[in-house]
């Protein structure tokens, strides 16, 4: 393994290759903090830049620093001004977006910054001992475990079924698994619920409903309650850039937890960061003590530390099965699959055998890319914080432009335009009636997933025994259970005690 | 102020990405067309906008095309694009629609208001035969062996592809169990999101058998994960001459997945023609060669009127399966 380090580290720190993971980190950041170009299609767009450098080791580092470069950036939107541009990052969202309204936004940065960092290196770490042995690990999940795990993530909802708001997180769950069954469904090839509107075919578009759930209705919401973001009004100054020796330990722990869970999630080709992320969010709100728990959602470090490096380890986690079975577990990896395939490398068993270089290659690049990004941004993180300084007047016009071009820029169709403002509309209402609307986003991304692996194991086993014939399944659906039951069960019994001792006394 | 500068500097970024995809290359003496815009009726990274931009790569970087421009139009999964085409015609002469085999299917079923008679025909350029596969450890070694454990567990004996019911893949096996003379009703057909989720399910042993496409079998042939039990060509492909046909095998099938370009309608016949002569001349250049063996894509040319024969013999053949299978 050393001896494969070496030849990784030789390949790696020549001066193009290091240009190449400095230029691909910048790109990757720039270009991805705008909503709407997520990894993927940047990824897309730097593949012939690549491939036309003609080495493999250098394309692929290129292509690394891209990517964790893409992933960084993504957190940045959804922080500052709560536009999560990929699905990876609308959990980051739930706690640092109110951080960063309540002027700790270089604070949210940094720990964003150090969880990623943390994720993609102990991912790595992780990939490049375990790798091979993992590879059965990605084959154990069959659809009815992936339905299992889909149904854990939807227990992320909990953390904003808070006090008295159980129903309505409920209801805005059951909204958006409403609003992931339009398009063409898992059963049949004709399109269900788009009213005969050509452009609802393919469903709702993920990053129109992103921003028409989180960065719209926040953008009006400051407009039309100007008394709330002055009252809350830190935005204006910048403090708290920097995180406490005590925060530092708190987060610790959380960063470990999830970089080792986001990877084992990221490894099984089906689930990948965005599950990682809701997965590592529900897990850490439910051990956390009571005081933290009660943080959740609305500032909570812990809770910005767990999906951030969570998803970095996810994705670093994806790529033990490309590397060591050739599937792409995520529609990132199957880009950079395609890179490979053309570069002439071919992913599977046999590439540690036949061409350690590339291997150790692609190792090396995820040390250096997240090290590179972590020394490129912190330096960096103030001068971006200070966008938030930006008066009021001019930042909301910004905001709402970000997030309309994120809609239209992927997709190039106008439409998504309309459904945008539509949704942002209503969601803008039920902001102000208090619905939370993250469960709807929990629900719509989750929802297709969840469709697809349900009928698929209703096809496999002919019926819903595959819950009683696959124990793995059975004991998913248990966690999922308790998840949710246990705790608004301890508040109860809490309350239940509160009033018996007022009783007493 | 930070807010200016950084949106500048993502959008020169942005910028300089995108404009060195579409790098106009130097015309050396036998330039047929000054430019070409093509239509992509996908996002970027699909298939569609591999092949459309490939195709403008070796046109252009050959000469035989000044410059080549894309444009992404998603939604409806391709009638989007369609409709756009029809609707603006008159302005359209000068853009080129990408489009595959699914244009066949999705106007069968009604999906799609229009079907590619509504369209200047120019010319398929590649495709891809199917494959059947199945993991390297299975019992099953050719056709036989998986119509034998078909016949003796039809639950059981699942057979996955990456697409939905009634698409693609789904339509290629049920072709191929009509011609090995197997009810195509009776097969337990599993949909996965196409590429890896079908890969890993067939390793993982969820499905005894996956029908996907031949140049993506290939790769993993080669990565020794997947043994192919059947191609959907006339002869053996020289890419991977140990897969057996399903015509050596005694089923009498076969099934291209072809990729090609359509116009405007109404297109002068003329700027048709050109069009036709510059993709023709395309396979002759070395840059075509590159870019095909890049994408592991098979040279299957069908120019004009050929391409029409060729597409409403696949029509007939898909619809009567589609009637079979009670999808129609």
């Amino acid at each position: 393994m050393l001896e494969g380090l070496l030849i990784g580290l030789s390949t790696a720190f020549s001066l193009t290759n290091l240009a190449m993971v400095i230029g691909g980190c910048l790109i990757g950041t720039f270009i991805g903090m705008l909503p709407g170009l997520g990894p993927m299609s940047i990824i897309a767009i730097m593949i012939p830049i690549a491939i036309s450098i003609g080495d493999p080791s250098a394309a692929l580092i290129l292509l690394a620093g891209v990517y964790y470069g893409a992933i960084f950036g993504g957190s940045t939107s959804s922080i500052l001004i709560n536009a999560p541009g990929v699905a990876s990052t609308v959990a980051t969202s739930f706690d640092g977006y109110p951080l960063a309204r309540q002027g700790k936004a270089g604070k949210a940065l940094t720990v964003a910054a150090i969880s990623s960092f943390s994720g993609g290196t102990i991912g790595a770490i992780l990939l490049m001992i375990f790798a091979p042995m993992l590879a059965n690990v990605a084959l154990l999940f069959q659809s009815p475990e992936y339905f299992g795990l889909m149904v854990v993530g939807l227990s992320a909802i909990a953390a904003f079924a808070g006090t008295g708001n159980v129903a309505k997180a409920l209801l805005m769950t059951l909204l958006g698994l409403i609003m992931a069954t339009v398009g063409e469904g898992a059963l049949f090839n004709l399109p269900r619920f788009t009213m005969g509107i050509m452009d609802l075919q393919s469903g709702f578009g993920f990053i129109t409903l992103a921003m028409a759930m989180f960065a719209l209705p926040e953008a009006m919401y400051l407009v039309l309650d100007p008394s709330r973001s002055e009252t809350e009004g830190g935005s204006n100054e910048i403090k708290d850039l920097r995180i406490t020796r005590d925060e530092a330990w708190s987060i610790a722990p959380v960063i470990g937890r999830q970089s080792i869970q986001g990877f084992l999630i990221g490894v099984l080709p089906g689930a990948g960061a965005t599950i990682a992320s809701f997965l590592g969010y529900a897990v850490e709100r439910n051990i956390a003590s009571k005081e933290e728990q009660e943080q959740f959602g609305k500032g909570s470090i812990k809770g910005l530390a767990a999906p951030e490096s969570a998803n970095n380890a996810a994705c670093t986690g994806s790529f033990v099965p490309l590397l060591t079975l050739g599937i792409p577990g995520s529609g990132t990896t199957a880009i950079l699959l395609g890179a490979l395939v053309a570069l002439n490398v071919t992913p599977g068993p046999r590439l540690m055998i036949d061409e350690p270089q590339i291997f150790w290659a692609v190792i090396v690049s995820m040390y250096l890319g997240n090290l590179i990004l972590l020394i490129l941004n912190l330096p960096l993180i103030p001068y971006i914080a200070k966008i938030l300084a930006v008066p009021r007047n001019y930042l909301i016009p910004f905001i709402l432009f970000f997030t309309l071009m994120g809609a239209y820029i992927g997709q190039n169709n106008a439409t998504e335009l309309m459904i945008l403002v539509g949704f942002g509309v209503v969601a803008t209402v039920l902001r102000f009636a208090d619905y939370p609307l993250a469960p709807l986003l929990i629900g719509f991304i989750l929802g297709s997933m969840l469709e697809d692996n349900f009928s698929r194991s209703m096809q496999l086993f002919g019926g819903i025994n595959f819950i009683l014939e696959r124990p793995m399944t059975l004991g998913l659906l248990i966690i999922a259970a308790l998840l949710v039951v246990v705790p608004s069960y301890r508040a109860r019994r809490a309350r239940a005690r509160a009033e018996g001792a007022a009783d007493g006394d | 102020m930070m807010k200016m500068t950084l949106t500048r500097r993502a959008f020169t970024a942005a910028a300089v990405a995108a404009m060195s995809l579409g790098t106009p290359a130097l015309a050396d003496g036998h330039q047929q067309l000054d430019s070409i815009h093509f239509l992509i009726p996908g996002g970027a990274g699909g298939g569609w906008d591999g092949t459309a931009r490939g195709t403008g790569e070796a046109l252009t970087e050959s000469g035989i095309v000044g410059t080549a421009s894309y444009e992404n139009m998603s939604g409806g999964g391709g009638g989007v694009a369609i409709g756009f085409l029809i609707e603006n015609a008159d302005s359209q002469h000068g853009t080129l629609m990408v489009n595959s085999t699914p244009i066949v299917i999705r106007s069968l079923t009604g999906v799609f208001p229009h079907n590619f008679r509504d369209l200047t025909l120019v010319a398929g350029t590649i495709g891809d035969y199917a494959a059947v596969v199945v993991n390297t450890d299975s019992d099953i070694q050719d056709m036989g062996g998986l119509l034998e454990a078909f016949r003796g567990d039809m639950q059981g004996t699942a057979i996955g592809g990456g697409s939905v019911p009634g698409g693609l893949d789904h339509v290629v096996t049920a072709m191929v169990m009509q011609a090995a003379g197997e009810d195509p009703l009776g097969v337990n057909y599993i949909p996965y999101d196409a590429g890896g989720a079908a890969m890993a399910a067939l390793l993982s042993g969820e499905i005894a058998a996956l029908t996907t496409g031949f140049s993506e079998a290939v790769d993993l042939a080669n990565a020794g994960e997947v043994r192919i039990i059947g191609v959907t060509s006339d002869d053996r492909v020289d890419a991977y001459p140990d897969a057996p046909t399903m015509m050596e095998q005694g089923i009498d099938t076969t099934f291209v997945n072809w990729r090609g370009f359509f116009g405007a309608p109404g297109m002068p016949d003329e700027t048709a023609d050109a069009y036709r002569s510059a993709l023709a001349a395309m396979y002759e250049t070395d840059e075509w060669e590159e870019v095909r063996a890049r994408n592991g894509w098979v040279n299957i040319h069908n120019s004009g009127d050929d391409f029409l024969t060729f597409l409403e013999a696949q029509e007939q053949e898909i619809g009567d399966l589609m009637r079979t299978l009670g999808f129609l």
